[in-house]
């Protein structure tokens, strides 16, 4: 067999299976926005749960969770960054680094359900936190910052080397040079990093289950007293997640109409996904010109 | 290749004043020896050129001179600049790279607009005044030969500049800074022929200002514009005379071999 040929023979296998993968990841999406999109209504996003009768909405989850997704972010961002900063910019290739990076690793592949079990112990019954957005919101960090802390150990690192030296060689610190140059010229990558894994966290469901908790409790969206029990703002309530309330609907609903609002639920969530996706690709690359001036 | 005795050389005597001198200066990555005592006076408001082979240590050896080998290397001896050793753990380093520049051989502009490029080390370093920085931007710019080609231009990204006007830019930043000694690692090694000779043309004007230390394995370049040249083999300075000498008159024998294009 000549080289033209068997080239056009491994041609011809990949193309057919990016057209296999492309085509699932079509239908699938297909199926459920298919299903779910014509049950999306004004009414059912924003008017709350019925636990007994047809006609429930999803105001309340998916309030919790947008809410949960920024406090989640409030909380690993920093450390993320720090942890990425210090991996790519401070740390030395010794045994030490080597096992932070590998407990890293260790910690992104741990089951969901085992995160939040841990947090269940943890959080909500030895901190007395209770289900909360807090105990979720920490859960999810431990979830989340696996893969922030890469992303952003990578976004550092594939700012070439000449950047940094052109920065000490001016007199700049190491510091002054990791947030002034580097940090900025990476700034896209991380924050398109960040922006997918806020999709991943808006779409888990296992993890909050035992931390976050299945009920959404009524909450006053006009008090904006964040310790008040009844304000929408206090991360001290159970709050139940859009995901957490497909899986919910899906097992142990009574109400007449789950089939319905699982289906519109979960093309609602694929939907704010999507949006976070191209949110992501569209800022990091306004940001990445705003930062380099090129018009 | 013939086998020298690494341990002969010639090293002139410069009774000029000097910028920067060092005194057994020995440089080692990990175990091996890359730097073998090399004792060098850099005259003031000269350019300096260091050639050699690949390997030979010259941008080992000036990257010793602004520190630029911290964590890199281990480097033993004294440089001298100002009657300080800079080459101790005590020395600020961040210091020394304010009078000691480096231009490399990439240009490296930073991801911002022209003008950010070389204000904003100067901002670091505590200019705040509107007015200053923008004389000192056009200063530099001026100084590199870049201006006229920018000017209309400062708020644009620098990457958008061309290799040749971001090695000049690069150039610009450097001296932005007001140091006393520049160092370039084969600044134009990555250009063309019209941008190198620009670039020539450059480093001669600033040698009125500065002292300038430039690594070159361009042996013509060395020639056309240096008052100074050392040439280093496998680590160690062989020789180290003014330019004419070096090239017409070289007295040792890899130098000679060197130059006359034998070897490297």
């Amino acid at each position: 067999m000549n080289a033209k040929k068997i080239d056009r023979i491994a041609s011809f296998i990949i193309y057919t299976i990016v057209a296999a993968v492309i085509l699932l990841l079509i239908a699938i999406l297909g199926y459920i926005l298919f299903n779910g999109v014509p049950d999306i209504s004004w009414h059912f996003l924003t008017s709350s749960a019925q636990s007994f009768s047809a006609g429930g909405g999803i105001r309340d989850q998916l309030f919790n969770s947008l809410y949960l997704l920024v406090l989640t972010i409030i909380v690993s961002l920093p450390i993320g960054l720090g942890a990425g900063i210090y991996l790519s910019e401070y740390a030395s290739d010794n045994w030490f680094t080597d096992l932070i990076r590998t407990s890293v690793e260790v910690l992104s592949s741990l089951p969901s359900v085992v995160v939040s079990l841990f947090g269940y112990l943890l959080f909500v019954i030895k901190l007395k936190l209770g289900f909360s957005i807090l105990s979720g919101a920490i859960a999810l960090t431990f979830f989340n910052l696996p893969l922030l802390t890469r992303n952003i150990e990578e976004s550092l690192h594939n700012v070439p080397n000449l950047q940094r030296e052109a920065g000490m060689s001016l007199g700049l610190s190491n510091w002054k040079t990791t947030t002034k140059i580097i940090l900025p010229a990476a700034l896209p990558g991380i924050l398109t990093g960040l922006i997918l894994s806020a999709g991943r966290i808006f779409g888990e469901a296992a993890a909050l289950i035992y931390t976050a908790g299945q009920s959404a409790p009524t909450v006053d969206y006009s008090n904006w007293n964040i310790f008040s029990t009844n304000s929408f703002l206090n991360p001290m309530r159970p709050a139940e997640t859009l995901a957490v309330h497909i899986w919910k609907v899906n097992t142990e609903s009574v109400t007449p109409d789950a089939n319905l609002i699982s289906s519109a639920s979960s093309a609602v969530l694929i939907i704010v996904i999507l949006l976070f996706n191209l949110g992501a690709r569209f800022l990091g690359n306004k940001l990445y010109k705003k930062i380099t001036a090129t018009k | 290749m013939n086998e020298y005795n690494l341990n002969e050389s010639y090293i002139t005597d410069i009774k000029e004043k000097l910028a920067l001198s060092t005194q057994n200066v020995q440089v080692y990555y990990g175990k091996s020896q890359a730097i073998f005592d090399a004792n060098l006076n850099f005259p003031r408001y000269k350019i300096t050129a260091l050639i050699g082979a690949s390997g030979s240590g010259k941008s080992t050896f000036l990257r010793c001179l602004n520190r630029m080998n911290d964590k890199i290397a281990t480097v033993d001896g004294e440089i001298s600049y100002r009657g300080v050793n800079i080459n101790s753990p005590s020395t600020n380093v961040y210091e020394v790279r304010k009078h000691i520049g480096m231009v490399f051989q990439r240009p490296n502009p930073f991801a911002k607009s022209i003008s950010e490029n070389i204000t904003f080390a100067l901002k670091n370093a505590g200019m705040k005044k509107k007015q200053d920085l923008e004389e000192r931007l056009e200063q530099s710019l001026k100084g590199a030969a870049l201006w006229d080609e920018v000017k209309d231009d400062l708020d644009k990204s620098a990457l958008a500049l061309s290799g040749g006007q971001q090695q000049r830019l690069c150039i610009a930043r450097s001296i932005a800074m007001h140091p006393d000694i520049l160092l370039l690692d084969e600044p134009a090694s990555a250009l063309d022929p019209i941008s190198t000779s620009k670039i020539e043309e450059t480093l001669k004007n600033l040698s009125k200002d500065y002292s300038i230390i430039i690594v070159t394995h361009n042996l013509q370049q060395a020639s056309r514009i240096s008052d100074y040249t050392a040439f280093l083999h496998l680590g160690h300075v062989i020789e180290y005379n003014s330019t004419v000498n070096i090239f017409t008159n070289p007295q040792m024998q890899a130098t000679e071999d060197y130059v006359s294009g034998n070897f490297g």
